[in-house]
């Protein structure tokens, strides 16, 4: 049955693409609330010709870049840190419980007013919204080095950062991968989200620019090409990830 | 004894993160930040403004709609996913991938079809929790334990009576996880959404403080709506716990 899914799950989505085509087209949804979807893709395609979208392309890039190699590189010491300091993971494993729930891009506001309007703000919304996901994996990684491995690091007198970078991490690395992985998406959507409820410049910008002109042939192509971007990045570290776990013999 | 030790932690961290706030105050002074004692004061005043009240309202509104549309459409979506394998392996990965989305890009086409307003609001806010309890339902119900669900054949239970009376008792705990991360993300939806192109609610106030440049109102907003999603997801991973422990 699984070998049915992948091609099933394409005929779904053609269909889909189709469907909406023809609602566009027959008028049921009109023109105002969404363009039909061939004319989206054309306009994606001119306006990437074009090279308009460039700056706002790298710009959202890069922030989210900034973003997730802040979330990773602190995520992991952190974790590193909080796994040796037993009164730390005490009092932090209450907040790793809840941290999904707060809704982060609520401090958006509070770090314009500190930072000004910039790409401080964003790229702080980012690395919030990731740097939990990277902690609370790595640690569960941590917790999962068994204990001989420790003893052995300990007895060849290895020292804390050479134990860390040579016998911890690398055995938690399936699950440092997951926290990565997470970080990713999360970049992406604290760079974009900010973007789009305030800001200067980038992807989301463009986007909440061409809605407040009631620009819909802006609007549809870039929203498109954000779907099409986030979404191969995510797939691309998906494969990435199973590719290392099947050469460790998971999965 | 056990009661005190489970109470450190949380106890803990709140004090914790009350000094790091307050030494934050101390080093960027009064321009950018206000101290956590100021910050409650004021909240607390902001309760008792009666112009607040419809702002928290709708707010409220918004999410308890929105709640209830993710939670049904989340389980029933799951439910069915989950039940038939086929549509589960080829609707799952498309659940994924739009839960890893930025979804605020597709908050313009709600907008262009529900128009400004509260409808919009309930929408995006459903968007965001109804995936994980969706992903959550289908996992759960994929395992329970068969024999379950034969016994259910054997007593010839009908569909409905298979999904009430097996399939959701069955399955509740892992659903009820869904539940809890859908709620968290439903509200951080229906924020966000305020925050782009309202009128009223919170999220319209955190946005509108920030060009009148109301310190006091954007810290004890962001405050209150923190202490409560805090809160609320405390006490449904308080009842999760207990109920995974009851299995």
């Amino acid at each position: 049955m699984k070998r049915y899914a992948t091609p099933l799950r394409f005929l779904v989505l053609i269909g889909l693409f189709v469907g909406l085509e023809i609602l566009c087209r027959t008028k049921v949804i009109d023109p105002f609330t969404m363009q039909p979807p061939t004319l989206i893709v054309r306009d994606l395609w001119n306006l990437l010709a074009a090279g308009k979208l460039n700056k706002a392309i790298a710009k959202t890039l890069s922030n989210a870049a900034i973003g997730f190699a802040l979330a990773v590189s602190v995520g992991i010491t952190a974790a590193l840190v909080i796994h040796r300091v037993r009164i730390l993971r005490e009092a932090l494993d209450p907040l790793f419980a809840t941290y999904y729930a707060i809704p982060v891009l609520a401090f958006y506001p509070l770090l314009i007013i500190i930072f000004g309007l910039g790409n401080i703000p964003k790229i702080m919304i980012a690395f919030m919204l990731g740097v939990i996901a990277v902690i609370v994996n790595t640690l569960n990684g941590l917790d999962r080095v068994p204990r001989v491995m420790l003893k052995t690091a300990r007895i060849v007198r290895m020292s804390p950062v050479e134990t860390a970078f040579r016998v911890t991490l690398p055995y938690a690395a399936p699950y440092v991968l997951t926290g990565v992985k997470f970080a990713v998406a999360y970049s992406l959507i604290g760079i974009i989200g900010s973007e789009f409820v305030m800001s200067t410049e980038g992807m989301g910008f463009e986007i909440s620019f061409a809605y407040t002109n009631f620009d819909n042939a802006t609007m549809y192509p870039l929203i498109l090409l954000i779907l099409i971007v986030s979404i191969s990045i995510n797939l691309l570290v998906g494969l990435w990830e199973k590719r290392l776990l099947a050469r460790r013999g998971l999965r | 004894m056990s009661t005190l030790r489970a109470w450190r932690g949380p106890v803990l961290m709140i004090v914790g993160l009350l000094s790091a706030w307050q030494a934050l105050y101390w080093i960027t002074g009064d321009i950018a930040l206000r101290s956590p004692a100021d910050t409650i004061r004021h909240s607390w005043a902001l309760f008792q403004r009666p112009a607040m009240w419809p702002h928290i309202r709708e707010t409220a509104t918004a999410f308890s709609a929105a709640i209830v549309i993710a939670v049904t459409l989340g389980m029933s979506v799951g439910l069915t996913l989950g039940f038939s394998r086929l549509a589960g392996q080829v609707f799952e990965p498309m659940l994924v991938a739009l839960y890893s989305v930025p979804k605020v890009t597709l908050y313009p086409i709600l907008l262009l079809m529900f128009g400004l307003g509260i409808s919009a609001k309930i929408a995006f806010g459903a968007l965001h929790g109804f995936i994980p309890i969706a992903l959550f339902t289908i996992n759960a119900v994929r395992n329970v334990r068969p024999i379950l669900i034969k016994t259910g054949r054997v007593l010839n239970y009908d569909t409905s009576d298979l999904v009430w009376r097996i399939l959701i008792p069955a399955a509740l705990p892992e659903i009820f996880s869904g539940i809890r991360i859908g709620l968290a993300l439903t509200m951080i939806g229906t924020v966000l959404g305020e925050m782009f192109a309202s009128q009223r609610g919170l999220g319209y106030l955190l946005m509108n403080a920030i060009g009148l440049h109301d310190v006091d109102l954007i810290m004890s907003i962001t405050f209150v709506l923190i202490v409560f999603a805090a809160v609320v997801s405390s006490i449904l991973l308080a009842i999760d716990r207990r109920l995974h422990r009851r299995v």
